[in-house]
């Protein structure tokens, strides 16, 4: 059945809009990532303009983390001034995000641009992911004790001035890398359409050393309030945001998350981060194939907006 | 799913005409289109349609009529917007886009129905003259300095991209003769027509000589709901991405509602 979608202005299947959102929430209820990664290039795959496709991508992605959020309320998993600070930077970085995101549109470099961040940041995450969740496999496979970092380790993140402290997260930090991680985040959130919940809880973990449990509601959290920034102004900067596309990704995603959590619970955590970075990889190599190779039509056509 | 758009007819026959000044022909002939609706709504379902235009031929001569020598071309015409043609080329063996053209008021789409083979009806000359056919339009690029061979090979580009999204299409036999004066022309409407003021004209030609032409307005816009949604959109921006974002949070409240699992 086809439907005609009113600012993207063309009319696609509404079954595979719905099957779409359901898949990409059934990996992310399975992961326990958002989903934005992996929304936005398909919707690119599927003839969307790249430009809709990442405004209503960070759209889906509200649903998906606004649900995920209250769970981790209720679980008390969730630093609301760690996400609120994450989340001041958030708005900065998102602000510059959508500048640079309109000026690349009318350069015409957006879709390169959207592709490279891609290529680059989807193939980091996922070889460094893979890497780990390789060794981890092995080393559990000949016996050896997994070797754990100690929380209490300190890097040169400690060292920074403007401490403050955030309780739930027992942590004693410097603001400085937790606003550049926020404005990291926002950026990547208004250009890629994503959360970047895979950047954001990496970093985290690694970085700030926040206890792992606290680490998914706060980022969910903070998500919820970039991409809605981001929502906000795409849609009153560069119209791109078309919320009947929007709405069958979240309602398929929706359902398919459920599904997808209780899917992740009969896997083991290192099987589940490898199967997510082969997913990574897999996104990341299909669009980098498209950079290289010789596109079939190399002339395109935009509607100038000045005459 | 494909919606025949019936625009059915309203025809004055002039079949009584006064009698013709010009001496060395006996008959004057005219074109009428007529659009019952001034109006087509894009729905929800909208997938390209075909529309259908009825016409007629006034004061044509019974014999070349009977011997199929008047032919019609039908052209819809979109509303024309300035258009930017880029060229990807390779840099670092990664395509990017480099060299681009502008060209102004270039029609956004451009349907013909003709009665049959454009290159039967008439010679390729008078279609230039008349600027007609997909290939005839002329685009004004927005910078006149730059080298013929260039603007050419991007209005190539240009009418080549049109044709393969279906904007520009050509339907020879698209025109029919249903009597000797009445005539039914159907063009598409590609899944992504334009809204705005369209132009459908109607060429008349004798023997493969331009004989008039005439033309109605037609509106192409989209239906109710998605017209409301899109000016909501364009208009109101902020408060429409606050929707957006409300609408988020509702459905991802609502679904953990329906599937509650803690």
């Amino acid at each position: 059945m086809g439907i005609y979608l009113p600012i993207a202005e063309i009319s696609v299947n509404i079954f595979v809009l719905l099957a779409m959102g359901a898949a990409v929430g059934f990996l992310s209820g399975m992961f326990g990532v958002g989903g934005g990664f992996l929304i936005t290039p398909l919707l690119i795959f599927y003839n969307i303009p790249p430009a809709i496709a990442v405004a209503t991508g960070a759209n889906q992605v509200i649903a998906s983390s606004f649900s995920g959020a209250l769970s981790h309320m209720k679980r008390g998993t969730l630093d609301f001034k760690l996400g609120g600070v994450l989340l001041a930077g958030g708005v900065v970085g998102s602000t510059f995000g959508i500048y640079v995101f309109a000026l690349l549109r009318s350069i015409g470099q957006l879709d390169l641009f959207i592709s490279l961040l891609y290529v680059v940041l989807l193939g980091t995450v996922g070889g460094l992911m893979l890497f780990e969740s390789v060794n981890a496999l092995r080393a559990t496979r000949s016996g050896a004790a997994p070797v754990l970092k100690k929380s209490g380790q300190h890097n040169w993140i400690h060292r920074l001035p403007l401490k403050m402290r955030f309780r739930a997260s027992k942590l004693f930090v410097s603001v400085i890398p937790v606003i550049g991680i926020g404005m990291a985040i926002g950026f990547l959130s208004s250009i890629m359409g994503v959360g970047g919940g895979f950047i954001m809880v990496p970093a985290l973990i690694y970085l700030l050393r926040v206890p792992t449990n606290v680490v998914i509601g706060t980022s969910l959290f903070q998500i919820i309030f970039t991409s809605a920034y981001t929502t906000l102004v795409h849609a009153s900067t560069n119209y791109t945001v078309d919320v009947m596309l929007a709405f069958l990704l979240m309602v398929g995603g929706v359902a398919g998350a459920q599904y997808g959590a209780k899917a992740g619970q009969k896997l083991r955590g290192e099987q589940l981060r490898a199967l997510l970075a082969l997913l990574v990889l897999a996104v990341a190599i299909r669009l980098a194939i498209d950079l290289f190779i010789t596109p079939a039509n190399l002339y395109s056509l935009t509607t100038a907006d000045i005459g | 799913m494909r919606r025949h758009v019936l625009l059915s007819l309203l025809l004055t026959l002039t079949l009584l005409g006064g009698l013709p000044a010009n001496a060395q022909s006996p008959h004057v002939e005219g074109i009428q289109i007529g659009l019952s609706t001034d109006r087509v709504s894009i729905t929800a379902g909208f997938s390209g349609a075909d529309l259908t235009i009825f016409g007629s031929l006034e004061d044509a001569d019974p014999l070349f009529a009977r011997q199929g020598r008047y032919d019609v071309v039908v052209v819809l015409e979109g509303p024309g917007r300035p258009v930017m043609v880029r060229r990807k080329d390779r840099v670092l063996g990664i395509w990017m886009n480099l060299e681009s053209e502008t060209f102004e008021n270039v029609p956004v789409s451009y349907s013909v129905a003709t009665t049959r083979a454009t290159q039967d009806i008439t010679d390729p000359n008078s279609y230039k003259r008349l600027a007609l056919g997909a290939n005839n339009i002329y685009m004004r690029p927005a910078d006149t300095t730059e080298a013929p061979a260039t603007i050419q090979e991007f209005t190539a580009a240009l009418r080549q991209r049109k044709v393969a999204n279906g904007l520009y299409s050509e339907n020879p036999g698209g025109v029919e003769f249903l009597s000797q004066n009445l005539f039914r022309a159907t063009v598409r409407l590609a899944p992504n027509v334009p809204v705005g003021t369209h132009k459908a004209r109607a060429f008349l030609f004798k023997n493969g000589a331009f004989v008039k032409e005439t033309s109605a307005q037609l509106e192409i816009r989209k239906s109710g709901f998605e017209q409301t949604i899109f000016r909501f959109a364009h208009n109101h921006g902020p408060s429409y991405g606050l929707l957006c974002v409300l609408l988020a949070m509702a459905t991802g409240w609502l679904g953990r509602m329906v599937f509650k699992r803690d």
